[in-house]
């Protein structure tokens, strides 16, 4: 009982406002949605997530899904009063997609797996902290330098190891600098120990695998529909389309 | 989440306070996840090299991310002209 009314919970949580109190519900139902699922990562370290589950892929893919439409049924709402002014001023044509139309899909598609990630990573729990920086100043246009993990730089001093030999002494720098550009790579891991920036980025690419094959598909399945799909406003024949298209889909 | 730190042993070490044996530890499992460098098993790649590799993927990968961002923002853009369209297609969709 507590698993179907799980869904129904969240989606009626996420057409609330969006704020990230709205977030913390939908991980709360998730937790409870997958614990009945009999999830094995009981431990909250990096490394838990199964990214390359298909109920992770699933799972991720359908949030993907509902928060681009979500952010497509209120920017169509402000995009008309938006397109009316433009027409009025001239400047912009109706017909060019927003130029920040690519940096919010972006944005949208790291917030949705930095909620995947339960918290349980560094990155993903930087991710999150710049949106919500972002939010708060106003700057939306910013979002696409966000996921790069913004934040205080900690200027730490490069650690002076002790070493014990001259091999060891050439070695540890180049290791440790290519590290450190590793860390300035994944969200959130400037300025942190070595093994937390190789923990971090384990988990980081493969859910950016999970991310990219969760696009992939979405956008495949986009423009296969829209191929399918004739340019007319009648709806019969959209109807009969949708049989064909459907059923092949479906195959 | 600090609990899998707490198991790491503090033997005398000579990179940043962990043991060689820790980082190849973390190296190894690194190197499963580089699609590059995942089938030879036999080569010995360098830690530095390695490093590298890692962050030319995720560099990649962010590179792909973002390539998907746009063809899905332009998709999505072109649907809304068509009201049936999108109707359409949000329920395939979900």
């Amino acid at each position: 009982m507590s698993s179907s009314s799980g869904p129904a919970a969240a989606a009626a949580a996420a057409a609330a406002a969006d704020s990230h109190r709205k977030k913390r519900r939908k991980i709360e139902a998730d937790d409870a949605e997958e614990t009945s699922r009999g999830r094995k990562t009981a431990g909250a370290g990096v490394g838990e997530t199964t990214w390359r589950s298909l109920p992770q892929q699933r799972l991720y893919y359908t949030r993907l899904v509902e928060a681009l439409s979500r952010s497509r049924r209120s920017s169509s709402a402000s995009s008309a009063e938006a397109q009316d002014a433009a027409a009025a001023s001239a400047s912009a044509s109706a017909s060019s997609p927003p130029s920040s139309g690519a940096g919010e899909v972006r944005g949208i598609a790291d917030r949705v797996l930095a909620t995947a990630a339960k918290g349980r990573s560094r990155w993903s729990r930087a991710i999150l902290a710049s949106r919500l920086r972002m939010s708060r100043l106003g700057k939306h246009h910013k979002k696409a330098r966000a996921p790069t993990g913004r934040g205080p730089l900690k200027k730490k001093p490069p650690p002076q190891p002790a070493l014990e030999g001259g091999a060891r002494k050439r070695r540890l720098p180049a290791v440790e600098r290519r590290v450190k550009v590793l860390g300035r790579l994944v969200p959130g891991c400037r300025g942190i120990s070595m093994s937390s920036v190789l923990e971090e980025t384990s988990d980081y690419i493969a859910a950016l695998e999970m991310q990219v094959r969760a696009m992939t598909v979405l956008t495949q399945l986009l423009s296969g529909a829209q191929q399918q799909l004739p340019p007319t406003t009648t709806t019969t024949t959209s109807g009969g389309q949708i049989g064909s298209g459907s059923g092949s889909g479906s195959g | 989440m600090s609990t899998r730190r707490a198991s790491r042993s503090s033997q005398p070490s000579s990179v940043a306070g962990m043991s060689d044996e820790q980082i190849s530890d973390l190296l190894s499992k690194l190197r499963q996840l580089i699609p590059q460098l995942r089938t030879n098993h036999t080569d010995k790649v360098s830690a530095s090299k390695l490093l590298q590799e890692t962050c030319n993927y995720i560099r990649s990968l962010h590179r792909e991310v973002d390539d998907l961002s746009d063809q899905l923002s332009q998709l999505l853009a072109s649907t809304d002209r068509d009201s049936d369209q999108a109707a359409i297609i949000r329920s395939l969709l979900l």
